[in-house]
């Protein structure tokens, strides 16, 4: 029950952060990766200060045996890089470019019940299934 | 100008604070595309939270509307099978490179994953070739 409920604070405040950073704005998302023409680069200081918070909070965070309302961490341990990890890393950059959306300022961006965010996410959810039918034949370490 | 990047460094930093209470609280990673996933193949007891966490976007995403509209400004002026295609590449290869923006950009760099350091400097620089070439083709304006 205290999970689901932080659960629902953090996406409430991520959707906040989103909303005044500049993120759910399309044309802003592509003019940040507009490097070779009319480049915007305001949006590189959302990384900058998710990061500058988080790397802080993190290692105070893990210096508890054990979080809040979980009894262990659930953090990703691995290392290994993996042709995986880059080709995703690469059909993601390319549709994240054509749409002007990443998935968290998409879903945010429902709430504007515009056409396009919809139809974005219903083909992200498509791809994400249209992922686990390929995953189901093709064994691939990722 | 400026405006904007004082926007994008506070916009960021209450992102930061997020993942933070997401990690205080639940002890996971607040990798937006992998809880997604999560949520529609649903697996016994890992269900509820992935989607209050949606429902919270959501409400978040009201709150938006109703304060500040012009928040969601800015829609890209490209055909419907475009942003079909763009849906598409960011659900399978978010899936296939284990996450996004928020999972590898954000939370994965400020614990020093190096494989998340990879990802986005991958994604962000595949992301610029894209809009070059699409720009260059006439898909994107």
């Amino acid at each position: 029950m205290k999970t689901n409920l932080a659960a629902l604070v953090v996406g409430f405040i991520f959707a906040i952060g989103l909303g005044v950073s500049g993120m759910t704005q399309p044309e802003k998302v592509v003019g940040f990766l507009d490097l070779f023409g009319n480049w915007d680069p305001s949006l590189i200081f959302v990384m900058i200060g998710g990061i500058v918070v988080h790397f802080v909070t993190y290692k105070l965070i893990r210096n508890r045996k054990s979080p809040l309302f979980s009894k262990e961490w659930h953090v990703p341990t691995k290392k290994e890089i993996t042709p995986a990890l880059v080709i995703g890393g690469v059909l993601f950059g390319a549709g994240w470019g054509l749409g002007g959306y990443c998935p968290g300022p998409a879903v945010t961006s429902l709430a504007s019940f515009d056409a396009a965010p919809f139809v974005f996410v219903v083909s992200m959810l498509t791809g994400m299934g249209l992922f686990r039918l390929f995953d189901k034949k093709v064994t691939i370490k990722k | 100008m400026q405006q904007d990047w004082i926007n994008a460094l506070v916009g960021g930093a209450i992102i930061g604070v997020s993942v933070s209470l997401m990690l205080l609280w639940n002890g996971r990673v607040t990798g937006i595309s992998g809880i997604i996933n999560g949520a529609i193949s649903p697996v016994k007891g890992d269900t509820g939270w992935r989607v209050l966490f949606i429902v919270g976007l959501f409400l978040g995403g009201l709150t938006i509307k109703i304060v500040n509209p012009s928040a969601f400004s800015g829609a890209l002026a490209t055909d419907m099978w475009t942003k079909v295609v763009a849906g598409l590449l960011v659900g399978f290869g978010t899936l296939l490179g284990s996450g996004c923006t928020s999972g590898h950009g954000i939370c994965g760099i400020s614990r020093m994953s190096p494989r998340s350091l990879v990802a986005t400097l991958v994604f962000v620089g595949s992301g610029m070739a894209a809009v070059a070439v699409f720009k260059q083709m006439g898909v994107l304006p």
